[in-house]
């Protein structure tokens, strides 16, 4: 590791250079451990990982494989332990000070005494943009997500999906070109879910933003993604990628519906589901882990 | 009136009926009903007196040498309507003498005017321990036992005691008035809720709220402002009205117990000494007392409904 962390690091300072040329996410051999009562639980060891400006990435694996907090740490709510993480060439903290990101969680984190569009105009509130400016770009977005008549609802006054949308909504405010997202779906009923895929693919195309995606559902991740990220628990490793090749779609922006439908797409769906299953069952998995040994060791 | 209770019941059942879709309906019907059965308690008390007063024995009941309830006379429990006739007649029989009522009214503005003054303080002073403690772990392992220990310690007791501190006090121009003592004791009951109250609020965001902020590298103030004030709104308003009454209690025993001049607590003190030639006299300040809870709770209800919006729950409908 000792060795590999200064090349990592050179190369990091040298992309510094060319602005528009950074990967959106960079992951070198990182670790993070969590200081427990019952000892150290590694939960993230040797991960490496380059998710491209505007590529969707999902990662995908049991739970306790860790993915959601490498999204964490990505979105500097925690420290990783050692190893190097740089968004768009940055120190994560630095990221989040710039607003590099925009980020929505499991549950849509509304704010209860908010309207819709006063919470969409959070983001855009707190960093001082000027109220007219606000106030079209908030229509814009209500507009996007389809709930432009329910602007001056309350949060509970919306269903699940639709206060999800809202903060996909939010969280987008800002135009970020890294779109953070822990199970933003995974509180929704199916036919919400596929309808809520289907705007997100749109969404990223038309934004161009890259998307970390962080799910268990291996169908969600296969329709979404340019590639998938297998992970295994304990201690949490990226046991595969695979890359998403599905017929119907040259560009992201063409997935719909019918790809649900078609053989490419179940294709893909079995394979993620057999590199989680064998990434489960064979802790070795020698293949991938010898390159990364080289890697990070 | 039971009758036009019934009518006003039946329109109430009606309405959410007659206008559908209305979402402020059931809450104000919810109101109304409230306002109902606070009627009906009001009415039911004066029945029960009214009641025990013409059937019970004139000399109380008696368990052996015990009485367990009170003697019916005229002197021990006056009718109600000789209560409240009593409050349009003069206080005394002197010429030009105020009615009862105006009397009691000027006395209550006085004591809600010093209720008022050391709730403002109460206010200020347990936000402002709940901000510190709210900031500083530290600071509310260092505080937190030092204000509920502060509770244990009757300072109405000590009320002739902060007077003469105070009547020592004297700044400049500043002339320390007897009726601030009577405030600041009023203060010192209606902080506690509030510390209480706001602390619980100000630490009340869930995580992913405080997360999020950091994520919009939001700082101490902005978070404040747009988060833990608003998240603290609904556990700051039943607190704002415990140290309202808290206030009002306080200010009344204080004035006793300091011998304040003009205020509800001195009135009571005055006309009980009456109450052997006058009985109906001593329930005019009882009613003064019971109408300024009422006002001090009141007004913080309508902060409450200026407040509405920080009442809400994420939860959809």
């Amino acid at each position: 590791m000792s060795d590999q962390i200064p090349t990592t690091t050179s190369a990091a300072e040298t992309m510094t250079g060319a602005a528009g040329a950074d990967a959106a996410v960079e992951v070198r051999g990182l670790n993070k451990q969590f200081q427990t009562a019952s000892g150290i639980v590694h939960a993230l060891e040797g991960i490496d990982l380059t998710v491209e400006a505007g590529e969707f990435v999902s990662l995908i694996g049991p739970s306790g494989c860790g993915k959601s907090t490498l999204m964490r740490l990505i979105a500097d709510l925690d420290v990783p332990t050692s190893g190097e993480l740089t968004v768009f060439g940055k120190t994560a903290t630095q990221a989040r000070l710039d607003q590099d990101y925009g980020i929505a969680f499991q549950q849509a984190g509304l704010l209860p005494w908010r309207t819709v569009a006063a919470n969409v105009a959070l983001p855009l509130e707190l960093h001082g943009v000027a109220s007219a400016a606000r106030r079209t770009r908030v229509a814009d977005l209500l507009e996007m997500v389809g709930l432009t008549e329910f602007a001056d609802r309350f949060p509970d006054q919306l269903s699940g999906g639709m206060q999800q949308r809202v903060a996909i909504a939010r969280s987008l405010a800002e135009q970020p070109r890294l779109l953070l997202m822990d199970e933003p779906f995974g509180a929704l009923d199916e036919m919400t879910r596929e309808k809520m895929q289907t705007d997100l693919v749109r969404i990223a195309a038309d934004t161009g933003a890259a998307v970390v995606f962080v799910t268990h559902s291996i169908p969600e991740a296969v329709f979404l993604s340019d590639r998938v990220v297998v992970m295994s628990p304990r201690p949490g490793r990226i046991s595969d990628i695979i890359p998403m090749r599905l017929d119907a779609a040259e560009g992201r922006e063409e997935r719909d519906d019918d790809l649900r439908e078609a053989s490419s797409f179940f294709e893909m769906v079995t394979e993620v589901r057999e590199a989680l299953h064998g990434g489960a069952s064979d802790g070795e998995n020698p293949a991938p882990r010898a390159a990364r040994g080289v890697d990070t060791r | 009136m039971t009758a036009t209770r019934n009518d006003q019941r039946g329109e109430v059942a009606v309405r959410p009926a007659n206008q559908s879709g209305a979402v402020a309906n059931p809450a104000r019907t919810r109101l109304f009903g409230g306002f109902l059965w606070g009627i009906a308690g009001v009415v039911l008390i004066a029945l029960i007196w009214e009641g025990y007063k013409f059937f019970g024995p004139d000399n109380g009941v008696l368990i052996g040498e015990l009485r367990v309830l009170p003697r019916t006379t005229d002197l021990a429990m006056p009718h109600l309507w000789d209560m409240l006739t009593r409050l349009a007649e003069p206080v005394t029989r002197a010429d030009g003498a105020l009615p009862l009522w105006a009397v009691v009214a000027l006395a209550s503005l006085m004591t809600l005017g010093i209720a008022a003054a050391g709730w403002a303080v109460g206010v200020i002073v347990g936000v402002v321990f709940a901000l510190l403690m709210q900031r500083w772990r530290l600071a509310e392992f260092g505080l937190l036992p030092w204000i509920v220990i502060s509770q244990t310690v009757p300072l109405i007791a000590f009320a002739p005691i902060v007077k003469s501190w105070g009547s020592r006090v004297e700044i400049g121009s500043f002339e320390w008035q007897d009726w601030m003592s009577v405030a600041l004791i009023a203060s010192y009951l209606a902080f506690f809720p509030i510390t209480v109250g706001a602390l619980k609020g100000l630490q009340s965001p869930d995580r992913i709220h405080v997360e999020l902020f950091d994520t919009y590298a939001a700082g101490y103030w902005p978070t404040l402002v747009r988060l833990r004030l608003p998240a603290a709104v609904p556990y700051l308003l039943p607190a704002l009205r415990l140290g309202a009454a808290n206030a009002v209690i306080g200010a009344v025993v204080a004035e006793v117990s300091t011998g304040l001049q003009g205020g509800i607590g001195r009135l009571l003190i005055q006309f009980a000494g009456q109450a052997s030639g006058d009985p109906s006299k001593a329930w005019g300040p009882i009613f003064g007392a019971i109408v300024l809870g009422l006002v001090a709770a009141g007004s913080v209800a309508l902060l409450g409904m200026i407040l509405k919006d920080y009442r809400r729950t994420e939860e959809a409908a």
